[in-house]
């Protein structure tokens, strides 16, 4: 009898522990973890080593071939040229929509929680099919964009948005920009956080709008900027919905983003160990870009105990 | 001087409504072009008010292709929306409950591993994680778009965590003395509390997920099992001529739990992209 209160006592000890209590409940993300995180970045590690195709029934290693193939590829070099040139001219854009526009809803009025409202709806909806295929329509040859410059021109539009190399990007771009409702959002909740006594302060040492604005609002948001920045660094690097409805790539590769060029290789020519080895090296170079970011944060970035 | 503070007003409202319309112009444009037919769409321009009312568009989108209906690609996507936000749900609450209030051996290790696929984008496993569900023999069914998210999101974990400091600790203790243990302080106590974050949680997965095309592109072929999504997009099929009234229509309707959502919610959506960083 004392022996089995003993024994349940002992039992009810262990369920109790912290230990099994902490396993029990983080097991989900562990077992996650390993099976679609882990096991799937091993897995396409060692296939980045060798030439697996799709449905191949012998896979050959291959040392570092597949690398070296990357560096003689020049579709691949120009994904890598295009999707910079994407992140480097979309996010900054996007960034200084968010900030500008959070700061000018700042205003104590009612109507600027309809505003943000109104503002977030690209944010909101953007990421949609709908909205790729809106746009794709807009910007077409025949698309309304054309036809709104032939109404108000009168002469035959001449901008082929899709057509011409060096403009398929802009229409991407744009849309991205557009979008910037999450960011602004973010930024909104840090401009709340501002004390108002620092503005006081400043006005009362004759700072003009401007010079509060630069002197006090950006670096008490710089952490916020950080996050931000990080944040739609790697989306904008991973570009891939967008790209893959409304151009397709075209023309030339012009728009022929890293991550659709990773999905053609894996899904349209079934070059596994291939597209695995691109995935790794997207991998190492976006490490290495927020790596620099954050590395370069620590000149810009302020934080109260600095101050 | 006070006339002049007015007249700012008004044009600052002004300014501020007119680029909040510019910016919600492609979305209206789209509306209306449900309402119009293809001469319309193609020749009309910017005027948002169709010229002749059409109200074919809807039935005809609606019939779909291949004999499946937009009935199948609505439900499709009501199922697997409805599955992976309650799995987001359940399984992140569990975990962000073990990494903030539960002192384990390894907490700090499983932490930074969260913070790590956090940072991680799907992307890059995209390919590997295709490779093993077909060898599992589970492309072409739902499994591989519901099962992952049934094992915590490193998002809302970290989103839930954060909530969760809020929640004073003096409560742990107050719970331990009344002879609550630590998995009734989860069910009985945290998770009640919890409710505005899983409010939150359940809007934003259910957005991405509503939202998703890569997921569907990647593993469901059969018409039978498609997301409203990916069925729209065979609509703009470059070897057919593109229906743009139809296409538009079932885009439309495409959005419509989206808007009725952030109509209703929008207060948490604000504080849970305030609090915690939304992506996109």
């Amino acid at each position: 009898m004392t022996d089995q209160r003993k024994n349940g006592n002992r039992i009810r000890k262990i369920i109790n522990n912290d230990n099994t209590v902490g396993y029990v409940f983080a097991m989900p993300f562990i077992l996650g973890f390993l099976g679609f995180s882990l096991i799937p970045m091993i897995t396409s590690f060692v296939y980045s080593f060798t030439d697996m195709t799709f449905g191949a029934k012998e896979i050959n290693f291959i040392g570092l071939e597949n690398f070296k193939e990357l560096l003689h590829d020049s579709i691949f070099l120009k994904s890598l040229r295009v999707t910079f040139k994407y992140v480097i001219i979309s996010v900054p854009l996007k960034l200084s929509f968010a900030l500008l526009v959070a700061f000018l809803l700042t205003r104590k009025s009612k109507m600027v929680t309809l505003y943000r409202s109104l503002y977030y709806i690209p944010s909101l909806v953007g990421g949609s099919v709908a909205v790729a295929l809106v746009w794709k329509q807009i910007f077409a040859r025949k698309g309304l964009f054309n036809v709104v410059w032939k109404q108000i021109f009168g002469a035959e539009a001449a901008v082929n948005w899709f057509g011409d190399e060096r403009l398929a990007m802009y229409p991407l771009i744009l849309m991205s920009v557009w979008q910037f409702g999450s960011s602004m959002i973010i930024f909104a909740a840090g401009l709340k956080e501002i004390p108002e006594s620092y503005y006081e302060a400043a006005m009362i040492d004759g700072a003009n709008g401007f010079q509060r604005f630069l002197r006090i609002t950006l670096p008490c948001l710089s952490p916020i900027i950080l996050y931000n920045l990080i944040m739609q660094t790697i989306s904008a690097f991973m570009v891939f919905t967008q790209a893959q409805i409304i151009t397709e790539g075209k023309p030339n590769n012009a728009t022929m983003m890293y991550a659709l060029y990773v999905y053609n290789n894996a899904i349209k020519y079934s070059k596994m160990g291939y597209a695995c080895a691109m995935s790794w090296v997207m991998l190492v170079i976006m490490s290495i870009v927020t790596f620099f970011i954050f590395k370069s944060s620590r000149k810009w970035v302020f934080s109260e105990a600095d101050s | 001087m006070k006339t002049k503070k007015i007249i700012l007003k008004i044009f600052y409202h002004a300014f501020v409504l007119a680029f909040g319309f510019c910016m919600i112009y492609p979305v209206l444009w789209m509306i209306s072009g449900a309402f119009k037919d293809n001469q319309q769409i193609l020749n009309g321009g910017l005027k948002l008010i169709p010229k002749t009312v059409v109200t074919t568009n809807f039935a005809t989108g609606w019939k779909g292709f291949g004999g499946i209906t937009f009935t199948t690609f609505f439900k499709n996507s009501i199922i697997l929306t409805t599955l992976a936000t309650a799995g987001t749900l359940i399984s992140s609450a569990f975990v962000s409950y073990a990494l903030s209030r539960i002192r384990f051996k390894g907490r700090g290790f499983w932490f930074s591993c969260m913070l790590m696929t956090m940072m991680l984008p799907g992307q890059i496993i995209m390919i590997p994680s295709f490779l093993i569900w077909h060898k599992l023999k589970l492309v072409g069914t739902f499994v591989p778009l519901v099962l992952p998210y049934f094992f915590g999101q490193a998002f809302f974990i970290y989103q839930m965590m954060q909530f969760m400091k809020g929640i004073p600790k003096e409560l742990d203790e107050a719970a331990k003395i009344d002879g609550c243990s630590k998995y009734g302080l989860f069910f009985k106590i945290i998770l009640p509390l919890l409710k505005p974050s899983i409010i939150t949680t359940i809007i934003i997965q259910f957005y991405w997920k509503w939202d998703d095309y890569m997921g569907p592109l990647l593993y469901i072929h059969s018409p039978r099992l498609m997301p409203v999504s990916l069925a729209i997009k065979q609509f703009a099929d470059p070897s057919s001529i593109t229906d743009y009234g139809s296409m538009f229509a079932m885009s439309s309707l495409s959005l419509i739990p989206v808007f009725l959502i952030f109509l209703f919610f929008n207060r948490y959506l604000v504080q849970g992209i305030g609090t915690s960083g939304l992506k996109g």
